[in-house]
C-alpha cells in the first residue's frame, strides 16, 4: 500500500513536519536564538564560550577582494573543509582531501583547481548557499581525521551523529553515512545512510536509505548491525550541553568523531528534520511528551544525561 | 489565553465578519452571489411636446419621486436650447425648461432607466387633509350624498367602501345614463373617487403611473388613487378596480399636483414609451446604492477609477492561489521551488492559457538552465550572473516571439506575461539544484511548482472565484481566516503518510 492510515503513525508517535514547525519549533526556539545556530561563525564563538569542542577554523573570507589571497590561506593545508557560515540543509559545503601542487582533490577524486575553489567561495560570499540569499562568509575548516571505526562504513566522506536534543535532553540520535549516492554528503535526502543508535549503548540498531530499510552498505558492503560508535559516553553530554549554548528546546546537534580529538561538535541545527524517525523505526512523540511532562528541570548536563539514558534506552 | 485559542477567536471573528458583510452585501444590497445574473431594467422616456406662442417658456414637470416602486438608476434631460434645473419643492422634484421666446412645436425628452424595487418603501402616513378645491352645487352635493350612503351600505370598511364606490362609479359612468350633470361626465372615475372619498373623509390621493411594457410607445400617464387604511397606503386601480400596487407599474407620483405645468404654450401633451433590457444585476446593484449613497459601497474598490479596478480584480486573486499554496504545502506536502513561485507562474498562465504558457516556461527555463551551465564556467559574481541570466532570459522570450509569430502562432506572443525576473531566479535555482541535489530534485521541485501552478490557476480562473473574490472583497477576511486556521494544522501532511510508510508496517 502506498500510503498509510494516519492513526497508524499517530499510534507510534511519529511527528509530522506540521507538529514539528507548530507545537516545538516554534514553541521552543526563540527566534532571536537563530543567529547562533544559523551562523556557524558564531556557534563557534558561543562553543568556545562553553568550552565545547569544535573543529578548528582555519580562516574566514568576508569579502570579494580576499579570494585573492586564497593561495597564501591555503599554503601547506592539503585537507580542509569550504563552507558558507550561513550555509541551509548542507548546501555550498566543499570537502578537500587532498593536494597535489596547484590541484585538489574531493573524496570522490575529482579534481579541483584553485579556479574552482575561488569560484566557490565567490557563490558562498554572494549569498547563493545561505538562507534568504544573504551575503555570507566562507570559513575554512580543518577536515576531521575520522575514526577508523568508520573506515567501513563512510564512502568518500565523514559520518557524523544527529542528536535530537529537547530541553536538554538527549532524546534520539543517528549515525549519518555518506554513499557514492549522497556525493560524501550525510545528508538523507540526498542519498546518505541514517543508522539509528541505541542512546544507551552507541551500537545501531536499523540502518535506512532513501527511506528504506538496508542491512549493509550499499558501497562497502558492511553489515551496520556491527556498528558501535566510539566515545559515546562523551556524544551524549556533548549534545546535551548545546542546550544551554544556543538557548533552545528543540535542537539537532551533529558531531564528529575525530581520531585524535574526540567528539566535536560541527553544528547545530534549529530545525532538525524527521528521517531520524525512519533511521530509529521509531517516533519522537512519546520521548518529547516525556520530557516535557515528567523530566526534571536539571541545570546539569551530566543529570539530563542520566535521565535520557534510563527513559530513553532501546530494547 | 492560550495563543491556539486566540487564533481560533481571532479566525472565527474574521470569518463571521468577511461571510457576514457578503451576505448583508448580497441580501442588502442585491449584489448577486454568482456571475452572469442579471435584472430587468425599464428605460421610460417622457416626451413633452406642445406649440410654442413666442412668449417666454416655462416648461415644469414633475419627476419620479423617492418613495415609488422603482429606483431610478440613472436619468436624462434633453432640450436643446432649454435652460433646465431641478427644483425641490414640498419633498416634490420638478423639472423646470425655460426659454426666452420660441415659435412651432417643441419637444423636450426626459428618458430614465429604472428597476423594481424587492421591498416595498416606506410612505409616510397623511398630513392634515387639505379641503377639496372642488366646490359643488347643492343639486350635486345631495346627489353625492345619496351615492355615497348606497354605497356605505353594501361595504364594511374604508377599504371595501372605496373598492364598492370605484366600482359603482364606473358602472355609472359606462351606463351613460341620461340626466347625469355635466360636470360628472367631464371628469374621470379617479378624479370623482378622490372628490367622494374627500367627502366621506377616507384620507386618499391620486397616484400617476406609467405603464411597464416592453417596446409601448406614445402611452399616457395612467390614474390610479390610493387611500390609507389600517395605517398604510393602498393602491386602487380605478380601471380594474383591483386594490394593490399592480405588478407592471412604474409609480411616477404621488398627490394630486399637476404632471406637467406650461406657460407660453398651447397643446402640451406628455406621452410615455418604455423598453426593457437585461443589465447584470452587479451593475444595477452598483448604480443603485450610488443613487442611494451606501457608505458601505463609497469606500469599496468600485470607487476607484476602472483602470486601478481592473489591477485589483487580478490582485484579489492572488490571496486564492496563496491559499491554494498554503493547503497543497501545508496538508498535502508538495515540494516547490519557492514558495510563491507557482502563484506568479499560475497568474502568467492566465494570460497565456496553461498550455502555451507551460510549452514557453520549458522551453525557456530548459534553454536557460543550459546557457547557465555554460555561464557557471565563467567564474561570475552572483549578481551578475544572474542579471546576465535576466538578459539571456529577455533575449529567449524576444527571439521565440519572433519566431513564432513568423510561424503564424501568436499564442506565444504571450510569453512577455511571463515575470522574467522570477524565470532567471527559477533557472539559478535550479541549476544550483542540478549540481547539488542532482536532477531528480529539479524534477521533483520544477514538477512540483508546474502542478501547485496549474492547481492555483484552475483555482483563480474559476468564474465563481472571480465573480466573487472582485465583487466582495470583504472575502479576503474569510481566506484570512482559513489560513490562520491550517496555519495550526499540526496533523500529518499527505506525503508524509508515504514517507513513513514503512515506520507503519513493521513492529
Amino acid at each position: 500500500m502506498l500510503f498509510v492510515k494516519p492513526s497508524l503513525l499517530k499510534e507510534r508517535g511519529i511527528i509530522g513536519m506540521n507538529r514539528r514547525n507548530v507545537d516545538y519549533i516554534a514553541r521552543y526556539n526563540s527566534r532571536k536564538l537563530y543567529p547562533i545556530v544559523d551562523n556557524k561563525l558564531i556557534t563557534k564563538v558561543y562553543a568556545k564560550k562553553h568550552n565545547i569542542a569544535v573543529p578548528e577554523l582555519i580562516h574566514s573570507i568576508q569579502y570579494q577582494f580576499e579570494i585573492k589571497q586564497l593561495e597564501k590561506i591555503l599554503s601547506g593545508v592539503d585537507k580542509f573543509v569550504v563552507k558558507p557560515a550561513q550555509g541551509a540543509g548542507g548546501k555550498g559545503i566543499l570537502v578537500i582531501t587532498d593536494r597535489k601542487g596547484d590541484t585538489f582533490y574531493k573524496p570522490s577524486g575529482k579534481e579541483v583547481s584553485f579556479n574552482d575553489i575561488k569560484r566557490h567561495i565567490s557563490n558562498i560570499l554572494s549569498g547563493l548557499h545561505s538562507l534568504g540569499g544573504k551575503n555570507d562568509v566562507a570559513m575554512f575548516e580543518k577536515l576531521v581525521n575520522f575514526d577508523p571505526v568508520f573506515e567501513p562504513y563512510s564512502y568518500e566522506g565523514v559520518p557524523d551523529v544527529r542528536m535530537i536534543v529537547f530541553q536538554g535532553y538527549p532524546v534520539m540520535a543517528m549515525l549519518r553515512c555518506s554513499t557514492h549516492e549522497s556525493d560524501g554528503k550525510a545528508n538523507l535526502h540526498q542519498g546518505a545512510v541514517g543508522v539509528g543508535i541505541d542512546l544507551k549503548t552507541g551500537r545501531s540498531l536499523f540502518a535506512v536509505q532513501d527511506g528504506r530499510m538496508i542491512e549493509k552498505h550499499p558501497d562497502t558492503g558492511s553489515a551496520f548491525s556491527e556498528l558501535q560508535v566510539p566515545h559515546w559516553e562523551a556524544i551524549l553530554p556533548l549534545s546535551a550541553a548545546c542546550y544551554e549554548m544556543t538557548g533552545m528546546g528543540y535542537l539537532g546537534c551533529d558531531i564528529v568523531i575525530d581520531k585524535n580529538l574526540g567528539a566535536l561538535i560541527l553544528e547545530v541545527n534549529a530545525r532538525p528534520g524527521l528521517a531520524i524517525q525512519i533511521a530509529n523505526d521509531k517516533g519522537l512523540l512519546k520521548r518529547l511528551k516525556m520530557v516535557e511532562e515528567h523530566a526534571p528541570k536539571s541545570t546539569s548536563a551530566e543529570e539530563r544525561v542520566e535521565y535520557s539514558l534510563e527513559h530513553f534506552a532501546t530494547d | 489565553m492560550s495563543s491556539r485559542s486566540q487564533v481560533y477567536l481571532l479566525a472565527f471573528m474574521f470569518f463571521a465578519l468577511g461571510i457576514g458583510l457578503t451576505l448583508y452585501k448580497n441580501q442588502s444590497l442585491g449584489f448577486p452571489l454568482l456571475p452572469g445574473q442579471s435584472e430587468e431594467v425599464w428605460t421610460v422616456e417622457s416626451k413633452v411636446t406642445f406649440e410654442a406662442t413666442g412668449e417666454p417658456i416655462t416648461v415644469s414637470m414633475i419627476l419620479p419621486q423617492t418613495g415609488s416602486n422603482m429606483t431610478v438608476l440613472a436619468e436624462s434631460f434633453s432640450a436643446p436650447k432649454y435652460g433646465f434645473r431641478v427644483k425641490e419643492e414640498n419633498g416634490q422634484r420638478r423639472a423646470i425648461w425655460t426659454q426666452r421666446s420660441a415659435q412651432g412645436p417643441q419637444t423636450i425628452y426626459y428618458k430614465l432607466d429604472v428597476v423594481k424595487n424587492k421591498e416595498p418603501s416606506a410612505l409616510t402616513p397623511p398630513s392634515q387633509q387639505k379641503p377639496s378645491s372642488v366646490t359643488l352645487t347643492t343639486a350635486q352635493a345631495s346627489q353625492a350624498k345619496d351615492f355615497l350612503e348606497k354605497i356605505k351600505a353594501s361595504s364594511a370598511d374604508n377599504l371595501s367602501f372605496s373598492l364598492e364606490l370605484v366600482k359603482q362609479l364606473k358602472a355609472l359612468k359606462e351606463s351613460n345614463k341620461r340626466g347625469v350633470d355635466s360636470e360628472f361626465k367631464k371628469k374621470s372615475v379617479s378624479e370623482l373617487s378622490l372628490i367622494l372619498l374627500d367627502m366621506e373623509g377616507i384620507p386618499s390621493r391620486l397616484v400617476r403611473g406609467v405603464s411597464l411594457e416592453d417596446g409601448r410607445r406614445k402611452q399616457k400617464a395612467i390614474d390610479l388613487i390610493e387611500i390609507y387604511d389600517d395605517e398604510q397606503w393602498i393602491i386602487i386601480n380605478p380601471e380594474s378596480g383591483q386594490e394593490g400596487t399592480p405588478a407592471d407599474v412604474f409609480i411616477w407620483q404621488r398627490g394630486g399636483v399637476s404632471l406637467l405645468d406650461l406657460e407660453g404654450g398651447e397643446k402640451s401633451k406628455v406621452r410615455f414609451s418604455t423598453l426593457e433590457n437585461d443589465q447584470p444585476a452587479k451593475t444595477v446593484a452598483l448604480d443603485k446604492s450610488n443613487v442611494e449613497q451606501s457608505a458601505f459601497i463609497d469606500f469599496s474598490i468600485y470607487s476607484l477609477p476602472t483602470e486601478s479596478q481592473s489591477a485589483f480584480k487580478r490582485i484579489l486573486l492572488v490571496p486564492i492561489g496563496a491559499l491554494v499554496v498554503v493547503f497543497l504545502r501545508i496538508i498535502i506536502g508538495i515540494k516547490t521551488s519557492g514558495t510563491f513561485m507557482p502563484i506568479l507562474i499560475a497568474l502568467a498562465f492566465i494570460d497565456t492559457t496553461p498550455l502555451a504558457g507551460l510549452a514557453i516556461f520549458l522551453s525557456i527555463v530548459s534553454v536557460g538552465l543550459w546557457i547557465r551551465g555554460y555561464l557557471s564556467r565563467m567564474n561570475l559574481l552572483l549578481v551578475a550572473r544572474i542579471s546576465a541570466v535576466v538578459i539571456i532570459v529577455i533575449g529567449l522570450m524576444g527571439f521565440m516571439s519572433v519566431i513564432s509569430y513568423k510561424l503564424g502562432m501568436t499564442q506565444a506572443l504571450t510569453v512577455t506575461f511571463f515575470p522574467m525576473i522570477i524565470l532567471a531566479w527559477t533557472i539559478e535555482r535550479m541549476s544550483i539544484i542540478w549540481e547539488e541535489d542532482g536532477p531528480k530534485e529539479v524534477m521533483m521541485q520544477g514538477g512540483g511548482s508546474l502542478f501547485v501552478a496549474l492547481l492555483a490557476y484552475v483555482a483563480m480562473t474559476n468564474p465563481i472565484v472571480e465573480h466573487i473574490t472582485f465583487n466582495f472583497p470583504e472575502m479576503l477576511l474569510t481566506m484570512l481566516a482559513i489560513t490562520l486556521v491550517i496555519g495550526q494544522y499540526n496533523g500529518y501532511r499527505l506525503t508524509e503518510l508515504y514517507r513513513f510508510r514503512d515506520l507503519a508496517k513493521s513492529k
